[in-house]
């Protein structure tokens, strides 16, 4: 993500301790400084740039060797063909693209709308054996989604979820509520009990205080957990893959993964079709950048 | 009306027992405080009749009603929290109204018992901002002003006052007087200052490791300390204790001073005693028919009057005198002690052995 160490930690919570003058600004960095972040760049994003530059060249450019790297022609086309069809309707990439939006955000919705409760219980309740459950929550992330797939795959075929939207919706949500649970438990940890106990003592039930006095608090924890929560599912492939076929309901990782491999591949809509779909979660990760940030330094900046 | 009763309160977190069947009995329009050092139980005892805290014994009742398991929401009590829990995201006016909101009262009522709650704690000009812009002791007025802004069966208040400075937290105790004289509410007042508690109170329980050690007016709990740590936890400055013993009729001291025994004392002859004497009833000043002797060890002049420190032996007593008063450390000193207005403890149980006669 384009957000460097030292703008996360200049924009924490840790003001009272500022860190040293040497970090806080570009300019007074050391010339072997500048020199190794400036490899580590060129080393990083040259993926990056080639994707891009690959997507805007036309057809007989991409083929060129020695390859060019400034004298080609722009072209557009290649984005056209990612939302258009041959046939002139729409093209079965921005289906998936459409299926991805819906599987990701519907499922990140579901697994916020279930963790949140869920971390808030257990950070405030005396929950029996209540490290254990946690512990059990978070070993179900231990295991890659490979593991698990074909038992998935079997059940689903049972019940009938098998290439449906609603079957990657619940697999997402259920692969992402662990992971909701522990970071959202984080930050209720962070909001004081007493908010809630005032509010009892004011009036309000305990689910009123929780959402007249604790939910407003947690709104820059929910964003950021569901940042994460919505990359996962953005990118997942593997059960995607498994569990989905036909191209009315496949997202796009696996659309994309299937313009390769015919007899000739269309480098160009690949690269095109690869840049549409980093480009919602880079812009979303820009919008909600400061949550983010609150999100993955929470612990590091604990009083 | 509102009567708070809490019998036989245990709560323990882990391994600490935070309160080891603590029982007060709060009459209807008292104003009854609950006074003991940090770590004692005061907050987890309010928070146990507020329903805030589950019981691992014990019940609470109110307007004679058990009301142990019921939610806090349905006790009809006001709580000013130790920490104030203010809400951060509300103005000092919409804290101030959230009781009267939970309640929907309109908000012309509202309006008025704000501004009602605020002339009183002087707090009109903070109404717009928010907690993060308030200083400790505005804070704590605001806290109060939650708590006073409706009429509940009874006011919880954890420590109030102990983040203001000395001259507001004088001016708020007796505001904070006025304020139960003129409401005539119930009110369990929780504080670790004991100047606070004898002169609001009109009961007084002490609590110490989660047992109260004595209840009574602020009078019974100074003149007539249950036991030791009552006796040394009440008072400033704090009462001197003696290693003794009695020998037919005198008490002879570890330090090898003699006195006359007191009339009033059940203690029986060769048991270890602790004689307690306050700084008041000790004079350097005058003569008196008993009286110890020993050196100035050194003077603490406090305005109105000086406390002496004198070594007798290796103890210490401290002795109440004119801020006139001079000397010398290491002079010879003989102090007048007031043996009637004297305490005896049993050293070992540490309970008061003061006959009942005093
Ligand atoms: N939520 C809690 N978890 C663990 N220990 C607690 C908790 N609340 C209070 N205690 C412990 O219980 C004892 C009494 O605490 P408290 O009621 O806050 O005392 P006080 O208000 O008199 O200072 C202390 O030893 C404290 O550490
Ligand atoms: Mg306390």
């Amino acid at each position: 993500m384009a957000v460097s160490v030292d703008e996360a930690v200049s924009t924490g919570p840790a003001r009272d301790h500022p860190p040293p003058a040497r970090r806080l600004g570009g300019r007074s960095r050391s010339v072997l400084e500048v020199a190794l972040l400036t490899v580590l760049a060129v080393v990083m994003l040259f993926p990056v740039l080639w994707m891009i530059e690959t997507s805007i060249k036309e057809n007989r450019d991409v083929y060129a060797v020695p390859a060019e790297f400034f004298g080609f022609t722009v072209t557009m086309d290649h984005f056209k063909d990612v939302f258009v069809g041959p046939d002139g309707g729409r093209s079965a990439l921005s289906v998936a693209f459409l299926n991805s939006i819906l599987v990701a955000g519907a499922s990140t919705v579901l697994a916020t709308v279930l963790g949140v409760p869920a971390a808030w219980a257990y950070s405030r309740f005396a929950v029996k054996a209540k490290k254990d459950q946690l512990f059990f929550i978070l070993s179900t992330r231990f295991m890659p989604p490979v593991v698990v797939v074909i038992p998935i795959f079997l059940m689903y075929r049972q019940v009938g979820l098998i290439d449906t939207k609603l079957g990657l919706i619940l697999i997402y949500a259920a692969y992402n509520l662990p992971f909701t649970i522990w970071m959202m438990k984080g930050f209720v940890d962070e909001v004081p009990a007493e908010y809630e106990d005032a509010a009892m003592l004011d009036g309000y039930t305990r689910l009123q205080a929780f959402r007249r006095f604790t939910l407003p608090l947690l709104v820059p924890g929910i964003a950021a957990t569901a940042v994460f929560a919505l990359i996962f599912s953005w990118n997942e492939f593997v059960f995607a893959i498994f569990l989905t076929s036909s191209d009315s309901v496949r997202t796009a990782p696996p659309a994309i993964a299937g313009l390769i491999g015919g007899t000739t591949v269309d480098w160009g809509l690949v690269a095109a079709a690869s840049v549409v779909f980093a480009l919602p979660v880079l812009v979303f990760a820009y919008l909600v950048r400061k949550h983010l940030i609150a999100g993955v330094t929470l612990g590091a900046v604990r009083r | 009306m509102g009567t708070v009763a809490a019998h036989g309160l245990c709560k323990s977190f882990g391994k600490v027992q935070a309160l080891d069947g603590v029982t007060l009995d709060v009459p209807d329009g008292s104003f009854f405080v609950v006074l003991g050092p940090s770590g004692a139980g005061k907050t987890t005892t309010l928070r146990a009749i507020a329903g805030l805290e589950k019981l691992d014994a014990g019940s609470v009742h109110l307007d004679g009603r058990d009301a142990t398991g019921d939610a806090p929401a349905t006790r009809d009590l006001a709580m000013v929290f130790q920490n104030y829990a203010l809400y951060p995201r509300h103005t000092v006016y919409e804290n101030i109204a959230s009781p009267l909101r939970a309640r929907r009262c309109s908000s012309r009522e509202i309006a008025a018992a704000v501004e009602r709650m605020s002339s009183l704690l002087h707090i009109e000009r903070l109404l717009q901002r928010r907690p993060a812009q308030l200083s400790g002791g505005e804070m704590q007025r605001v806290a109060l002003a939650r708590a006073l802004v409706r009429r509940p069966r009874a006011f919880l208040m954890d420590e109030p006052l102990t983040n203001l400075d000395l001259k507001l937290r004088v001016e708020m105790r007796t505001e904070l007087t006025r304020i139960h004289r003129s409401l005539g509410a119930t009110v369990v007042y929780v504080t670790n200052d004991q100047v606070e508690a004898l002169s609001m109170a009109d009961q007084v329980a002490v609590l110490k490791e989660g047992k109260v050690q004595q209840v009574g007016t602020p009078t019974e709990v100074y003149e007539r300390p249950a036991n030791r740590w009552v006796a040394g936890f009440v008072g400033s400055p704090p009462i001197s204790l003696l290693a003794c013993h009695a020998e037919g009729d005198r008490l002879v001291g570890a330090q090898g001073w003699t006195l006359p025994r007191p009339r009033w004392t059940t203690a029986q002859g060769g048991r270890a005693l602790l004689l307690g004497l306050r700084a008041e009833d000790l004079s350097v000043e005058q003569c008196g028919d008993a009286s110890l002797s020993g050196e100035l060890y050194g003077l603490e002049p406090l305005g109105d009057r000086t406390v002496v420190d004198v070594l007798v032996g290796t103890e210490i007593l401290k002795v109440k005198a004119r801020p006139t008063v001079t000397g010398r450390p290491g002079e010879r000193l003989s102090v007048a002690v007031d043996l009637d207005r004297a305490h005896l403890f049993d050293a070992d149980t540490g309970l008061s052995l003061s006959g009942a006669g005093r």
